[in-house]
């Protein structure tokens, strides 16, 4: 592992606590640059080259490599007339608070590198899909869109090239199954948001049958610093072959709760100790939820796990959007799985079999054993029902069900003593 | 009966887009802004505008938790429940609601000022618990401070 040299490009011109940079104050800080190289110096797959070697992967929770996603889109005379870029800003995953603060911290940015991904495919039309909540973010960005128009980074003729973007901010009025490309794609199109079959994948056939890419508003971030630098550059921010650096986060009994970028494979128990500044006082470490609602729960033993795709994988996680969420010893790990159960019951598009009926069935008996009523044959349902959706892995419409039982799963492993407890004394024992 | 304004706002949306439809969601939200909810007569108004069956637009608009087809208070308190939130002490602040206004998730009060809903994780997890009255974001949440949030809508 090499050492990375700690810069942090994502968040180095962000303060909250001022007025993001306008379009003078982002050009001024280097701003548009990367715009301004790619549209005049380089070939659209030059773009996709830099980026799939810099390594960047998605950020949103999926982790595909970014280049690689691209080199997918149909190019050339013969390619589809329209093509589509969409920035998914619908950040709605439980314990995750990252592309808020991108979005608010600094829109230029962002809006820079979907004119770059937007230029990359050659779409001709890029959506971001904002969720309704981020009302702020819809004030910056609508200010940020229209001073890029003026400057003449958006529209016909963008820099007095050929290429043409129209880009259009869509607020979206809820449900988390709106972040799931698929879905994203039924609700730009004002349909019944449910997700669709893949294939076809989006890169082929996506908005409206035309190819579109679906990224992730983190990962569009960092390819106006990958363009503008290179991907050497970019590779020796982080600590493994995968590039970059990465916004983590922690909530939850900690002392600081917040927002860091740090290199990509940077160990949790950094993240935790040193920048979250441990627990609360009183306050045990229990477990973390390492990417948000839908990842695994890991424990004490994986503390030195380097925050990165791979070794969170090998843990038997996920890295997902990288903000943790930490379970202390006072609180009921029974009860937080409840209430994650609970909101994937509420979420599920009804679409599918082992989410329409298997959520509900799950939330209540844990809601059963949360409550005291708990019998020995709910924890061998809890388990029929998590090993039922494992097998059904890659034959859902989408990854809803099987990221709803990952937290389910991995508890029953980590917390068993918890629920056994619960169901033999027939009450919750952390209830005060 | 759709308003001149309405229709008006609505076609500007449309233009964003090569098929009337996508509209669907940014026509049902223009209609609740000016309404508070949308009725029956309101999809069936919008279904014709934007060349939709109102069938399929009823199919849309009751996916999503934030379009309302039923009336709401004069503001509605959406109250994260997502599981930061949760750690953090909202089922006490779900509570202290249904103590101050009598009202439940997914209840009215009488006098019709306020409806409470939960809402899913809103993006603030550093400052939990959370929640949002109509447009605004209140964070780091206690008994004392929703209080103090509550009075100033009552002034």
């Amino acid at each position: 592992m090499s050492e990375p040299t700690g810069e942090k490009p994502l968040t180095k011109n962000i303060n909250l606590n001022e007025t993001p940079f306008d379009l003078k104050q982002y050009e001024n800080a280097g701003g548009y640059q990367a715009v301004r190289k790619a549209i005049t110096e380089m070939a659209p797959d030059d773009v996709t080259g830099v980026v799939k070697d810099a390594n960047l992967r998605g950020r949103g929770g999926a982790g595909f490599p970014t280049g690689m996603k691209w080199s997918f889109v149909p190019m050339g005379d013969r390619a589809p007339k329209r093509k589509y870029l969409v920035a998914n800003a619908d950040e709605m995953e439980p314990g995750t608070f990252k592309d808020r603060l991108l979005l608010e911290g600094n829109p230029h940015q962002f809006i820079e590198g979907m004119i770059l991904a937007a230029y990359a495919i050659q779409a001709d039309v890029a959506y971001i899909f904002l969720r309704w909540a981020y009302k702020k973010a819809e004030a910056l960005l609508g200010k940020a869109i229209a001073e890029a128009y003026d400057a003449g980074y958006l529209g016909k003729k963008i820099l007095g090239s050929s290429y043409n973007l129209e880009l259009y901010l869509h607020t979206s009025a809820g449900r988390y199954i709106c972040g799931e490309e698929t879905a994203l794609m039924n609700a730009l199109e004002g349909k019944r948001p449910i997700p669709r079959t893949k294939p076809p994948f989006p890169q082929t056939s996506g908005l409206w049958g035309k190819p579109t890419i679906v990224q992730n508003v983190e990962t569009l971030c960092n390819v106006p610093h990958i363009v503008a630098n290179g991907a050497e550059w970019y590779k020796s921010l982080s600590y493994s072959g995968n590039g970059g650096t990465k916004l983590f986060g922690a909530s939850g009994k900690i002392k600081r709760p917040a927002i860091w970028e740090l290199p990509l494979g940077t160990p949790m128990r950094e993240v935790l100790e040193e920048h979250a500044g441990g627990m609360q006082d009183g306050l045990k470490f229990r477990g973390v939820l390492p990417g948000g609602a839908s990842t695994d729960f890991l424990v004490e033993e994986h503390l030195d796990l380097p925050m990165d795709y791979e070794p969170v994988m090998e843990a038997g996680s996920r890295l997902g959007t990288g903000t943790m969420v930490i379970l202390d010893d006072k609180t009921c790990p029974v009860g937080m799985i409840r209430n994650l159960e609970l909101f994937f019951m509420r979420e599920s598009c009804g679409f599918c079999t082992p989410c329409r009926d298997g959520i509900p069935w799950t939330y209540r008996l844990l809601d059963a054993i949360e409550s005291g009523d708990g019998k020995d044959e709910d924890l061998e349902n809890l388990e029929f029902i998590v090993n039922t959706i494992t097998r059904m892995l890659g034959r859902t419409f989408c990854a809803f069900a099987p990221g709803a039982i990952e937290p389910l799963q991995s508890g029953l492993k980590y917390f068993r003593e918890d629920f056994e407890q619960h169901i033999r004394e027939k009450r919750c024992p952390y209830a005060s | 009966m759709l308003t001149e304004e309405e229709r008006r706002e609505i076609e500007e949306e449309i233009k964003h887009f090569d098929y009337k439809q996508a509209a669907s969601v940014d026509a049902l939200k223009i209609v609740q802004k000016h309404r508070g909810w949308v009725s029956d007569e309101s999809i069936k108004d919008i279904a014709e505008l934007i060349e939709m069956s109102p069938a399929e637009l009823d199919g849309v608009a009751t996916f999503y938790n934030l379009i309302y087809r039923k009336p709401v208070g004069k503001h509605v308190i959406l109250l994260c429940d997502s599981v930061s939130c949760w750690v953090m002490g909202c089922d006490r602040m779900r509570e202290h609601f249904t103590k101050r206004l009598g009202i439940d998730f997914g209840e009215t009060s009488e006098d019709n000022e306020y409806t409470l809903l939960p809402m899913q994780c809103l993006g603030t997890c550093d400052h939990a618990p959370a929640m949002m009255i109509d447009e605004t974001l209140h964070r780091d949440l206690d008994e004392e401070k929703i209080d103090g949030i509550l009075e100033s809508y009552e002034g």
